[in-house]
């Protein structure tokens, strides 16, 4: 356990060793990730902060390779890594979808190098819900509210202070450092377990379709009629894409300036109509339907069958940010019902 | 080690392919001694070739492993990259990131079976691979049938060689042109209306296609006629690729990455497949 004020001076101890990044206000009326200096705790609103954690996992850009563009030189033209520049980061005011769509996300990019190390190197301090809002349904993915999957630490928020506990060994040793904490009394431990219990019921009609849209045919949900009056109001505007923790597609370009050249990678989405494009002029997903069922059947139903897992972790950004109100919810619904 | 590097290579020789000038075949030599040994590759397989400060492309790999020491690319100028490729010289600097892809099942299923190849215009580079890869393990396989058709006589890829086959004796080519040229006295047609005339026996056999999708559908009735079945044919699906793993999401089929699960499938899989590509 330790009172708020004693949290605040680890945390400013701790931001010696790590660049500490969390949720605050952004002076644009939105809480999204920010750098946070000598202490200052999170905002925690319930809920999701604007933008997902997926930044600081695979950023963008990110340089992949680095390469001298001055013709004279010996090495022109010749790709190289890049040096390692970061700082190592601490992310505080994680919530556990946020946290769980890092694990999701690892699976693709197992053999990625540039994310993994980011993996190691940044450590998770994740923040439990203790109520949830309207958008938001990570039990429907497999996650939950108090859920630990890829945190190095969780606290919970009491009224008498933050009761912290470690559930990597990376965490533990970080929470060794917090030399005034004390441990938690009695009815501290029972309030710690009310939320535990109580804090998954509290989101609406819980259900699970991983399981059961396992079971469907792939062509039957493929081509289902829904699909396009769905994607009817769709203007591939990209907002999902862009705040969704486990949309993970990017792009890959080469640029010059000065002499110096680099190959940059950036998130792409499926939504553009250029996604797909040939250079012959070919495009497969050309029509506006196909792109719209193609995010959804990759989320919920080709990810799962290689992975296992839904990818997405219902944290309910795209149902709060798209423009035109389109709902996972609702395609997981009429998928279901196939 | 980090699946984004390329190997350093040098272009060590180009051949212009077709007489349009828009295709040319690279041989390409890796510089570091130690990537040149251990290369190695199924024919079907693809490399990302890559030139700093443009871009990458995925191109199939038209060389058989058993050609050592260097890869050859037949490249067709069509984009950013493609074209600033063709501006390039024998001693200029490329990358290469590979080998790619899942190539044809040769050292597996088609191993002892009735080989047919069927090709369609500059598609034929990764059966360049496959078919020389065949010849050096001849024993290892049945009859070896060869359809391959271009537009006219001067965009028929690998000339010389073609001729060269033409004359074996454990070989069974069959080389076409759409329509009549002169100079060609070799068989007239499309590669379908070919394929339907050699009427290739399914029996012990494979099927290996590559052409324009619109060769492919209608090449298969023909085949279908004499009792070709779905999974006795291997096609190579094309896409816009990126990262050549399976990542970025860009050359999915459904729940496939033809980067990573192809690009080789028996059309038995491509017909469980939504069409996207």
């Amino acid at each position: 356990m330790l009172p708020k004020a004693d949290f605040q001076s680890w945390l400013k101890e701790l931001s010696g060793q790590f660049d500490i990044f969390g949720p605050k206000e952004n002076g644009k009326g939105s809480v999204d990730w920010q750098r946070l200096e000598g202490g200052e705790l999170p905002d925690l609103a319930p809920g999701v902060p604007k933008g997902s954690i997926k930044t600081f996992f695979f950023p963008q850009p990110e340089t992949l390779l680095e390469f001298s563009a001055r013709p004279k030189q010996e090495d022109a033209f010749r790709l190289k890594e890049p040096k390692e520049t970061d700082n190592p980061r601490l992310l505080v005011g994680v919530r556990p979808c946020d946290a769980r769509s890092v694990v999701l996300n690892s699976m693709p990019y197992e053999q990625d190098p540039y994310f993994q190390r980011r993996r190691q190197s940044v450590v998770l301090v994740g923040f439990a819900c203790s109520q949830g809002c309207s958008t938001c349904f990570c039990t429907w993915t497999g996650g939950s509210p108090v859920g630990t999957e890829g945190l190095d630490l969780m606290v919970f928020v009491l009224e008498e202070g933050l009761y912290v506990e470690s559930v990597t060994e990376k965490g533990e040793r970080l929470l060794e450092g917090a030399s005034t904490q004390r441990q938690p009394n009695d009815s501290e431990l029972q309030a710690v377990q009310k939320i535990r219990q109580s804090a998954p019921s509290g989101l609406p009609e819980a259900m699970e379709p991983a399981p059961r849209l396992k079971e469907k045919d792939l062509m039957a949900l493929y081509n289902a009629p829904f699909w396009q009056e769905l994607s009817d109001s769709c203007i591939n505007c990209g907002t999902c894409t862009f705040l969704c923790p486990t949309c993970y597609c990017f792009d890959i370009q080469d640029e010059t300036l000065k002499g110096k050249g680099r190959r940059i990678r950036y998130w792409d989405s499926c939504m553009f109509p250029l996604f797909t494009l040939h250079a012959s002029g070919h495009n497969p997903r050309g029509e506006k339907v196909k792109r719209v069922r193609n995010r959804f059947m990759h989320k919920l139903k080709y990810f799962p069958e290689r992975f296992g897992p839904l990818s997405c972790v219902g944290c309910g950004r795209c149902v709060r940010d798209c423009p035109v109100n389109i709902d996972i919810r609702q395609v997981m619904k009429e998928l279901l019902a196939i | 080690m980090n699946p984004y590097l390329p190997y350093p290579a040098r272009i060590d020789d180009i051949v212009v392919e077709t007489e349009d000038g828009n295709l040319k075949t690279f041989r390409l030599v890796l510089e570091n001694e130690e990537e040149r040994s251990r290369w190695n590759h199924v024919p079907g397989q693809f490399a990302m070739l890559s030139i700093a400060g443009k871009g990458e492309i995925p191109i199939g790999i038209a060389s058989s492993p058993t050609e050592k020491g260097h890869l050859l690319f037949t490249v067709n100028r069509a984009g950013v990259v493609t074209t600033a490729l063709h501006k390039m010289n024998v001693g200029d600097p490329i990358g290469v990131r590979g080998p790619l892809g899942n190539g044809f099942p040769v050292d597996t299923e088609l191993r002892g079976k009735n080989i047919v190849i069927i090709a369609g215009g500059f598609a034929f580079t990764t059966l360049r691979a496959t078919l020389i890869y065949m010849l050096e393990n001849r024993k290892d396989y049945g009859k070896i049938t060869v359809v391959y058709g271009a537009r006219t006589p001067g965009m028929l890829l690998y000339k010389d060689e073609l001729k060269a086959w033409q004359e074996r004796d454990d070989l069974d080519v069959h080389i076409t042109v759409d329509r009549e040229a002169p100079g060609w006295t070799g068989l007239v047609g499309f590669v379908p209306t070919i394929a339907g005339q050699v009427k290739p026996s399914p029996e012990n056999g494979a099927a290996l296609i590559c052409g324009p999708p619109i060769m492919i559908k209608f090449t298969m009735p023909p085949l279908e006629e004499v009792g070709w079945t779905d999974d006795q044919v291997y096609l190579s699906l094309e896409n816009r690729m990126k990262c050549g793993l399976g990542v970025c999401g860009h050359c999915n089929v459904g729940p496939v990455y033809v980067c990573k699960d192809g690009p080789v499938f028996t059309r038995a899989q491509v017909q469980k497949l939504p069409v996207e590509f």
